[in-house]
């Protein structure tokens, strides 16, 4: 049930991300700095949200060249789980861990707001704990979360199963509603939505809850 | 380039703002013809801005202490109690001027000052809000200020990290030429660790932390440098730029700094950058600053003093440390990727000195810069108020259904769901209440139950008409709006927005909102811990509204005992509690529906708010009440209308037969009031603890169906209440120009 949290400079919804696993699991996740070239040995490492060095040049592009990276390509390779939101699913995807780009949002404005996504695949460490085509909550919020392919790319990620979550209204203009998408392997997803920000009364739901107890018991 | 030894001629004097007396105080003080960079130190060190020169006198007369207040003005920001060895701190400042010329960057560096202003004393930021103020929808350039504006405050609050929770955005002709962008932060330290800016000890080293200094902000506030040096304004924005990841950066470092008791004095460089920091950190410890502008990490190539002292270049930070712990601070701001530089040192000498390149460039008494700087009692008038406007010569809606649907999508009233969608509100994970009620609340981190509850407030169309009565009403409002969520009201910040206080009647207008926001803040224990003035808010001549905006913070130990505007349940009985409306004198139905703006404020009975504020809290805390809401903008009805739009559930009431005039109990904007709904099974108890209290409750009707009704007077359906609210900011976003 070990898990690990990794900080760029700019990275800001870490501090959600380390209290949500915290809260579900009872295990407070390590802390991996950016600069670090290798990983402890955990069973999920999570790239959080945030502005990693501030978007500039084009988000997630310069943290995804960090010497972190190659720690978790390594780590990937061998089946550890990833999981990359919002951000961090832009890190993912500029390191070719995963495919796609995340662009400017159609309305091209910052998007905070709570949306739907329906769960098309049970077939993960990340989703088996929900229904398939179950619709969950969970809040957005960002402003490169436009996912596109290219059209190869896109019927591989459906014909492989590999959507994770579609939103059930588009936000932001992605390709086929696409929320979230798995690697080859299927332990690495990437989200543009925030299931960290949805677990407890408080947020308004528990949605979130059920994506880390499944990644972390996965492997326990 | 200009040099030093420039020689100072009248003109040269004028374009820094500062007056022939101001010029001669100069002179008279350090005996000598100032030389180029002492003169811009001073006109930064005594501008408006910086000095207060206006408005000492008078906000010296505000009430800034109470038993929770464990630092009040004068600092970086005010420091509050809340229990368990932790403290809020927080304060609000306008951006208004730049925000005007450049809307993005100007909102953008706004919002990155107050987050300093609050992380330099310690605090993690865990709250942001901003009151906004445009000109007349109609104007033409006011789409694209709320844009730039609405996407500044995003960019650099989303990016930094802290939920942006909540504000008020307002439209008015006034502001068509000066815009307001008043940006509210709070931040959470523990009690014993806040960190101020005032300097201890001679000899220690003064540290330069954050990012490098560039001429951006050059000519900013004080200086028309047109007429000075050309090369200035045509090459530089006179709006700083903002970097919202170098702030990140700079937050984090300066915490964990500050973790290993390294600093001893910490000042942000805000308006005036080096000048201002060094001098606040000098002369408010007694001591003497040395500078040595050479260790100045700079952006550009040959800047001179001139422009290093007075740049205001963002995201940076001076220190006091202890020269033993020199070398692990350096290596917590390198591990950042951050500028560490030591500039200068203390002295015992009470000068500030700044020598560049081998030379002494400007030496002055630094007392005489900070807590000495010329103070002025302005001449002011009183303008009477306008006569009072009774219900009975107001005309009564024919249609009140129309009239309520076309109150709840004007400009001012409408949905501000377009606004605060760009903003991150939920980020850290805490947010209990998002914007759209009465107050936004968070959780305090670490904690299960205890919240914080938040609030800005001001009606300036009051305090246009009635300055002491719209004082009044913003601070009462402001302690409503807490009180309505159920948190205690525990203190406040003032961000003064106003016109040219060389006029005696903006100095009046002045005069009566601080006399009127004084008189009831010592009425509602609720003192003023922080705050900014903006003044010479005017464009051709004319002035804004006046505009004293108010941030309140309130306490809540039981964040599950909440209150939301939302009608929750069928059957809940809905009472309102306070006094019946009557008040159509400077009201939303008198301005939206009539197109006046004619007569008095309604007045508030500073006793009776705090009688009915208490009864409410005391309800909430008893978890007697099902929802609430103040009364305010729009009256009775619009409350009602924002209570069912919240959940799409509508409500049956009835008013009294004997009411003097319907749309006075409607619209009326009697103050120190609010609406509760209740389960029937508690109404008694309700209404008892409500005599008890000599406070009045009436039985209105019942939550339940799609509609509004209002028995024999009108029916609405509340989906197409909530279709115009939540439609008119997007609409009118969307037109292209």
């Amino acid at each position: 049930m070990k898990s690990a949290v990794v900080v760029f400079p700019g990275s800001n919804r870490e501090r959600d991300m380390i209290a949500a696993i915290e809260k579900i699991t009872g295990h407070r996740p390590a802390v991996v700095w950016h600069g670090d070239h290798d990983l402890p040995k955990v069973d999920l490492i999570v790239v959080p949200g945030g502005f990693s060095y501030g978007d500039y040049l084009r988000s997630g592009a310069i943290a995804a060249r960090e010497p972190i990276m190659g720690a978790i390509a390594r780590e990937a390779e061998r089946g550890v789980g990833v999981l990359g939101v919002c951000n961090g699913f832009q890190i993912l995807c500029e390191a070719g861990l995963l495919p796609g780009v995340l662009m400017r949002n159609a309305g091209l404005k910052f998007i905070c707001k709570e949306v739907e996504l329906r769960v098309e695949t049970t077939d993960s460490r990340f989703t088996r704990g929900y229904a398939k085509g179950q619709v969950i909550r969970s809040p957005v919020a960002h402003g490169d979360g436009n996912f596109r392919t290219d059209d190869e790319t896109l019927k591989r990620l459906q014909d492989e199963d590999r959507v994770a979550f579609r939103y059930v209204d588009n936000p932001n203009g992605s390709i086929d509603d696409i929320a979230g998408i798995l690697s080859e392997k299927r332990n690495i997803l990437g989200m543009m939505p925030h299931p960290e920000n949805l677990i407890e009364p408080l947020n308004g739901g528990t949605d979130g809850r059920p994506l880390f107890e499944a990644a972390l018991a996965a492997v326990a | 380039m200009l040099q030093n030894d420039t020689p100072i001629t009248p003109e040269l004097i004028a374009s820094h703002g500062l007056k022939p007396d101001e010029y001669q105080r100069i002179l008279d003080l350090i005996g000598r013809e100032p030389t180029l960079t002492e003169l811009g130190i001073f006109s930064a060190m005594w501008n408006e801005h910086c000095s207060y020169k206006s408005s000492k006198k008078w906000l010296r007369t505000l009430p800034t202490t109470g038993p929770r207040v464990i630092c009040g003005p004068g600092e970086n920001a005010g420091v509050v109690d809340i229990d368990d060895g932790q403290a809020i701190i927080f304060k609000m400042e306008s951006h208004n001027h730049p925000s005007f010329i450049e809307p993005y960057q100007g909102a953008a560096t706004g919002v990155g000052g107050i987050l300093r202003d609050v992380f330099t004393m310690g605090a993690r930021p865990v709250a942001a809000m901003n009151a906004l103020r445009f000109g007349s929808p109609d104007h033409p350039k006011t789409r694209h200020l709320v844009s730039g504006v609405v996407s500044g405050v995003g960019g650099y609050g989303n990016s930094f990290g802290v939920p942006t929770v909540g504000g008020e955005v307002n439209f008015h002709p006034r502001y068509n030429g000066n815009i307001l962008v008043n940006a509210f932060a709070a931040g959470l330290a523990d009690a014993d660790k806040i960190f101020y800016s005032k300097a201890e000890g001679v000899g220690l080293p003064v540290v330069y932390l954050g990012s490098k200094t560039g001429r951006d902000g050059v000519g900013g506030a004080t200086m028309a440098s047109a007429e000075f040096d050309e090369s200035i304004e045509e090459k530089r924005p006179t709006v700083q730029v903002g970097d919202p990841f170098g702030e990140k950066l700079l937050l984090e470092a300066c915490l964990e700094l500050m973790k290993t008791g390294a600093v001893i004095a910490i000042q942000d460089m805000g308006a005036a950058g080096l000048t201002c920091s060094a001098v606040e950190m000098g002369a408010k410890g007694d001591l003497g600053i040395e500078l040595d502008l050479d260790k100045v990490p700079c952006r550009e190539a040959n800047m001179t003093a001139y422009e290093m002292m007075l740049s205001e270049s963002q995201e940076r930070m001076l220190m006091v440390l202890r020269p033993e712990q020199e070398e692990e601070a350096e290596a917590i701001f390198r591990k950042w990727g951050l500028d560490f530089a030591i500039v200068g040192w203390t002295t015992d000498d009470l000068r500030f000195r700044i020598r560049h390149q081998g030379a002494v460039v400007a030496d002055l008494p630094i007392k005489d810069l900070g807590d000495q700087a010329p103070e002025y009692d302005r001449p002011f008038v009183r303008r009477p108020v306008p006569a009072a406007l009774a219900a009975a010569d107001v005309a009564e809606p024919n249609d009140y259904a129309e009239v309520l649907l076309k109150i709840v999508s004007s400009p001012d009233m409408a949905s501000r769901r377009w606004v605060w969608e760009q903003y991150d509100h939920l980020i850290q994970g805490n947010t209990a209440q998002k914007p759209g009620g009465d107050a936004a609340v968070i959780r305090v981190e670490g904690h299960d139950k205890k919240g914080l509850a938040f609030s800005l407030d001001v009606t300036p169309r009051y305090c246009e008409a009635d300055p002491f009565e719209g004082g009044k009403q913003a601070i009462a409002e402001c302690w409503r709006n807490l009180t309505a969520v159920g948190a205690e009201p525990l203190a406040a910040t003032d961000n003064l927005n106003f016109g040219n206080p060389e006029k005696p009647e903006i100095m009046g207008q002045f005069v009566g909102a601080i006399e009127g926001i004084g008189a009831a803040c010592r009425a509602l224990d609720f003192p003023i811990v922080s705050g900014n003035v903006s003044l010479y808010n005017e464009t051709n001549g004319v002035g804004i509204l006046p505009t004293p905006a108010i941030g309140g913070v309130g306490l809540m130990p039981d964040i599950d005992a909440m209150a939301t505007i939302a009608f929750k349940n069928e059957g809940d009985v809905i009472v309102q509690i306070g006094r019946d409306g009557t008040h159509l004198g400077q009201s939303i139905y008198l301005r939206e529906i009539l197109g006046r703006e004619e007569g008095t404020p309604p007045t508030v009975d500073l006793a009776e708010e705090r009688r009915v504020g208490d009864l409410v809290r005391g309800l909430i805390r008893g978890r007697l009440v099902t929802a609430c809401h103040d009364l305010s903008d729009g009256g009775l009805l619009t409350a009602l209308a924002e209570m069912a739009m919240a959940r799409g559930l509508g409500a049956t009431v009835a008013i009294p037969e004997a009411v003097a005039t319907r749309h006075g109990f409607l619209f009326g904007e009697d103050q120190a009031r609010y609406v509760v709904t209740v389960s029937p099974s508690v109404l008694d108890a309700v209404t008892a603890a409500a005599a008890e209290a000599g406070v009045e409750a009436r039985v209105l009707g019942t939550v339940g169906g799609e509609m509004l009704d209002v028995s024999g007077i009108t029916t609405i359906s509340v989906a197409k209440l909530k279709q115009g609210h939540d439609n008119w900011f997007p609409d009118f976003m969307a037109v292209s120009d």
